[in-house]
This record gives structure tokens, C-alpha cells and sequence, in this order.
């Protein structure tokens, strides 16, 4: 994928020590969602603090294990924003409605 | 590879959205997940596959160095981390289908229940099998100079997306279905 010009130029990856951090740094994020599962929080906050961090602990992966970050702009603007708006629409237009169904319960 | 990860990400998105929605427009939604083994066991499985996403990066950078021993040993070791999350997987379902839960009931709250927790774990499991497949293929390839090392890199970027995923599937599955102590 990104080593056809990279015979020449050795291609920037990261180090070792970069994974590792990152993979530090993902367990963190793990530990700190088991420790939020016991909190008993309301479904809805709950749900919306761990999408939070696992958006977070996605990013990580990309930016850096699939490393997107060492990539060409170009690659960044035809996978991300297409993603995005899918997302963005489905969540406008069919999410709204799970919260309007737990009020109508009797 | 990039293109077909978009769309099996809009594929799990889906699932998983699909899941938050009955999940949070329940009102008596099971909670069966004890600390210890249920809990326990799934933070091992995320353990295991964030393990295994360090190996296959490490992979990609020896195979890129041209370190192609290495780079194979480490492929097989995520390839191993893999089976062993299929196997310690396919053991807690056994575990909840002695308990009574299947994908159409439970022994109580919502049946949803099982047909989104089967369903979204199920698809996941279906990824990693067939990420573990592909990975000892390439291992294969790559150790007799078959593939280079975008092959390598390549199937780097599928393991990693596994891990993704799953990393969506853990919290909101299990972790929003603690049993807790009243």
C-alpha cells in the first residue's frame, strides 16, 4: 500500500516504542471503561462515555497501528469524511427514536 | 483493502447501532455478565487482540526491514492470538447457553438480548476466524517469498480493523450488561 516509492526512501512507520505506547495507552483506555461499567450510570450517559472512548481508543488504532497518520492526505479524505457523513446520517435520522420508544413504555 | 474496510465498517456500524438502539429503548434489559468469569474473561479477550495488533504492526515493520524470519514469526504469533480469542470466545457463549441464553430467549428481561449479542459477537468471531486464516496464509507467502511486504502490510490493515471493532463490541455488549449488586 505505501512502499511503492518506499524501495528507494525508507518509509516512516513509527518505532517500536511508538507501538508500544500506543498499545500502553489503549489498556489504559480498557481499564478505564471496565471501571466505568461499575459506576451504575444510566444507560444513556453510559453509552455515550464508552462510544466516547472507544471513538478514542479507534483513532489510536488507525492513526498509528494502520498508520494513517504516515499516509498521504488523500487516503485521510476518501475514507474518513464518506464514513463520517454515512454515520452522521444514520444517527440523525434513525437514533432520536430509541429514546422517544423508552418513554412510551408503560 | 482501505475501500473494503469502509464498507465493513458501515456493515458493523450498522450492527452496532442497530444494538444501542433496542438497547437503550429497553427497559428490562438482561444484565448477565458477572465480574468474574463473564468480565474478567472479555477484558482477557480485548488484552489478547490489542497483544495481537502489536505483533502484526511489529510484522509490517520487520517485513518492511526485510527481516522475513521475523517478520513471519511475529505474523503467527498474532495468528495464535487470534485462535486463542475464537477459543476462549466460543467458550463463554457455551457458558451462556448453558445458563439458557440463545439467540431467540433468555431466561429473562428482553429476548433481543440474545439475537443482538449472538449477532454482533457472532460476525466479529466470523472476522477473526477468517482474519486467522488469512494471516497463516500470508505467513505461509511471505516466508517463501511469495508475497512481499504489502501483502504483509496489507493484512496488517484487516487484524487491525478486527481489533476495531471489537474494541466497539466490548463496552457497549458487555460492559453495558454488568450484573450489578443492588
Amino acid at each position: 500500500m505505501s512502499a511503492h516509492a518506499a524501495a528507494a526512501v525508507p518509509h516512516e512507520v513509527g518505532s517500536k516504542k511508538l507501538f508500544m505506547w500506543v498499545w500502553f495507552w489503549l489498556l489504559v483506555l480498557t481499564g478505564i471503561e471496565v471501571l466505568l461499567a461499575y459506576l451504575k450510570l444510566a444507560p444513556h450517559p453510559m453509552l455515550i462515555i464508552l462510544v466516547g472512548l472507544s471513538l478514542i481508543k479507534s483513532a489510536l488504532i488507525v492513526a498509528y497501528f494502520m498508520h494513517m497518520r504516515f499516509e498521504k492526505l488523500g487516503l485521510f479524505l476518501t475514507i474518513v469524511p464518506a464514513l463520517v457523513f454515512c454515520l452522521c446520517m444514520i444517527l440523525i435520522f434513525v437514533f432520536p427514536d430509541s429514546l422517544r420508544i423508552v418513554q412510551m413504555h408503560p | 483493502m482501505w475501500l473494503f474496510l469502509l464498507s465493513d465498517s458501515l456493515t458493523f456500524s450498522s450492527a452496532i447501532l442497530a444494538y444501542a438502539y433496542v438497547r437503550l429503548s429497553s427497559s428490562h434489559w438482561p444484565r448477565p455478565f458477572e465480574f468474574s468469569p463473564a468480565i474478567l474473561n472479555a477484558t482477557f479477550l480485548t488484552i489478547i487482540l490489542l497483544s495481537s495488533s502489536l505483533t502484526m504492526v511489529l510484522a509490517v515493520a520487520a517485513g518492511h526491514r526485510g527481516q522475513v524470519k521475523k517478520a513471519v514469526i511475529y505474523i503467527l504469533l498474532t495468528a495464535v492470538g487470534g485462535a486463542a480469542f475464537v477459543i476462549l470466545h466460543l467458550m463463554e457463549w457455551f457458558r451462556l447457553f448453558a445458563e439458557g441464553f440463545t439467540p431467540w430467549s433468555n431466561p429473562d428481561g428482553d429476548p433481543l438480548f440474545g439475537g443482538t449479542f449472538f449477532g454482533l459477537t457472532g460476525l466479529h468471531m466470523l472476522h477473526v476466524t477468517i482474519g486467522v486464516i488469512y494471516l497463516c496464509i500470508i505467513a505461509y507467502g511471505f516466508g517463501r517469498r511469495k508475497y512481499n511486504a504489502d501483502h504483509v502490510e496489507v493484512s496488517g490493515l484487516y487484524w487491525h480493523f478486527v481489533d476495531l471493532v471489537w474494541m466497539f463490541i466490548f463496552p457497549m455488549v458487555y460492559l453495558m450488561s454488568v450484573k450489578l449488586t443492588p
